[in-house]
């Protein structure tokens, strides 16, 4: 696993450059467990500070301190986008091996229902559901919908590595030795999709952390949360590039740009590890 | 043509169940809510004027009666196809006595031409850079290409509309940031509706090129250096093909086959992105229309737009399926 790490590192520029942005904004997130306010509180400092030694992202038009404000909105986010993404891998994990391993009328069933949810737009359904459920929309709720519709694309990547696996030695071996198909798929085909679930697993994060921060901007969430996108929606509602508090949103656009670049790396050159083709290629061989 | 034949009622069947799907779901997730729509539109009609208790039951059993809500839930399943199948979803709260059909309609030109240019140029674009760059890989102009690639392609629409409205909005006021026409003109077949249209189309559509492209370019690039590498290819080249008919007949063709597939599974999502871009730039189509619809709590509103919409994406994946044969004979032939 290290020796892995290393030669990332060391061949693979993206790879690295993916980390460094992933550990400073996993640190910085990690710093809201010690803040000193709460979040959630209102007019605690004096409104519209520049960024200065004492408020280092400056405060908001609402008496916030944007460095912690921040802070808990990424934590927030991030923690959102791991539920989404947990939820969404153990389904698509589930669908993509019992559709690979047993194929048949099971395959074709379950590929059939994976074909539809591709198909179907996620954005006017997730502002449906918000308009039936209003305020009782917490971000728990969002992120059972949203692993709801985040699994068919995985799905469909796993079982055609299953399909390849099903005809290979090991597992008329496993069979013939009495395993039960839910062992040979737990124990047998599991650690062999295992990359590509790492893979997706981020992109998966991005997905769903960007669909947040666009319902959140609109309004469509509980606004009261701090997360990416209801920052920029109490710095919208208080047109904060027209008066002038540039900080309210240069600072968590480019935080949100480096979040998104780092996981959007990391999944780019693992995806690019998993292919042996490429991997040879970038280590000169 | 009996193989394309079969291929395409599979296609079709695929596209009937998604709309069945779609619309189903919107259907139970606005009817299996806790919210009763009749309170709620009674609640927000009430609140801002002082109405006599008999004109609030007066109100009340119309509403009831609009919604039919007291039906058992399947009755009012079919009846709720029923209407949809004539075009009629009662009229708009918003917009009253306008049907919300109508509304929709009025919109659905928007978001339907931004939405196929900003496609289409991002996918003809995107893949035809992207499969040079596959091909020519030590070209610099395309690797730096590949790094801004990198570099958009993850951001969120929403952010990447954002900072464009900021840049042309505020740092460098060049274009129109909001509305699809200016104001004085008068829509109709002359020049200057017609050029204002095109200017306020340019940054929403720019937005969704600069955010959609850098997939495409990617996944075209990783592609076709992995094709470039088949024996044929080299055979080719040691015939003396010419390079122009290896990289445009043979190389890309191959791989636009599985970037044409992605292109259907992709379009929900860029569905998804217009909405989010109109609302951004104030564009008048689907989108807006969408969120001025949940705003002002118009149900009927809310309901035409989600099911028009997740049919309009159901059939324009069933036409990019069509278009499958044409690239890959193999389909014509089986």
């Amino acid at each position: 696993m290290f020796a892995v790490f290393r030669d990332l590192i060391r061949y693979n520029i993206e790879f690295a450059i993916g980390v460094v942005l992933v550990t400073i904004v996993v640190l910085f997130a990690l710093l809201s467990f010690f803040s000193p306010v709460d979040t959630s509180l209102i007019y605690l400092t004096i409104p519209d500070q520049p960024p200065s030694w004492q408020y280092w992202f400056g405060t908001n038009s609402r008496g916030q301190d944007m460095f912690w404000q921040l802070s808990t909105a990424l934590r927030n986010s991030l923690t959102f986008g791991l539920i989404v993404a947990l939820i969404s891998r153990v389904i698509s994990i589930t669908v993509g091996l019992l559709a690979g391993y047993l194929g048949g009328w099971v395959d074709r069933a379950l590929m059939f229902v994976n074909d539809i949810f591709v198909a179907v737009p996620i954005f006017p359904v997730l502002v449906l559901f918000y308009f039936v459920l209003r305020n009782n929309m917490d971000s728990l709720t969002l992120a059972l919908i949203m692993a709801c519709f985040g699994w068919p694309f995985d799905a469909r990547l796993i079982r055609s590595v299953a399909l390849g696996l099903k005809h290979r030695e090991f597992t008329r071996h496993a069979v013939f030795a009495g395993m039960s198909t839910r062992k040979v798929l737990l124990e047998e085909h599991l650690p062999y999709v295992m990359p590509i679930v790492f893979a997706t697993f981020m992109n998966n994060m991005l997905w769903s952390i960007g669909l947040e921060v666009t319902l959140a901007v609109l309004g469509f969430t509980n606004i009261n949360n701090p997360t990416f996108g209801t920052v920029l929606y109490w710095a919208n509602s208080h047109s904060a590039m027209v008066v002038g508090v540039w900080w309210w949103i240069v600072i968590p656009v480019i935080l949100i740009v480096m979040t998104f670049l780092g996981l959007f790396l990391l999944a780019m050159s693992m995806n690019e590890y998993i292919d042996p083709r490429s991997r040879l290629r970038r280590m000169g061989a | 043509m009996h193989g394309y034949l079969l291929f395409a009622g599979k296609r079709a069947l695929l596209m009937l169940a998604v709309i069945f799907f779609g619309v189903s779901l919107t259907f139970l997730v606005t009817h299996l809510s806790p919210i009763n729509p009749v309170e709620a539109a009674l609640g927000r009609m009430t609140a801002r004027s002082v109405s006599n208790p008999e004109a609030i039951v007066a109100m009340r059993a119309a509403l009831t009666e609009l919604y039919g809500v007291e039906a058992p839930l399947w009755s009012q399943y079919l009846n709720f196809w029923g209407r949809l199948v004539r075009g009629d979803l009662g009229p708009s709260l918003m917009a009253f006595p306008t049907p919300a059909m109508t509304l929709v309609m009025r919109a659905m030109p928007w978001t339907v031409t931004l939405l196929t240019v900003a496609t289409l140029i991002t996918f003809v674009v995107g893949n035809i850079l992207g499969g040079l760059a596959g091909y020519s890989q030590n070209n610099k102009f395309l690797k730096a290409f590949g790094i801004v690639a990198i570099a958009i392609q993850p951001v969120p629409y929403y952010i990447v509309a954002f900072i464009l409205l900021i840049i042309f909005g505020f740092l460098w006021p060049i274009l129109p940031i909001s509305g699809g026409f200016a104001m004085n003109v008068t829509p109709g077949m002359n020049w200057p509706y017609i050029s204002s249209v095109l200017q306020h189309a340019i940054l929403p559509a720019s937005s969704l090129v600069l955010v959609g492209f850098g997939g495409w370019f990617l996944g075209m690039r990783a592609l076709v250096s992995n094709v470039v590498t088949e024996d044929y290819v080299t055979y080719a080249e040691l015939a003396g093909v010419k390079k122009s008919t290896i990289v445009g007949g043979y190389v890309m063709r191959n791989a636009l086959v599985p970037q044409l597939t992605a292109l259907a599974m992709a379009l929900g999502g860029v569905f998804s992105g217009t909405v989010i871009t109109e609302q951004v730039f104030n564009y008048p189509g689907l989108g807006s229309l969408l969120i001025d619809a949940v705003n002002a709590g118009d149900y009927s509103l809310v309901l035409a737009v989600s099911t028009v919409s997740v049919t309009a994406v159901a059939i324009a994946i069933f036409i990019v399926d069509l278009l499958h044969p044409l690239l890959d004979p193999r389909i014509r032939a089986e």
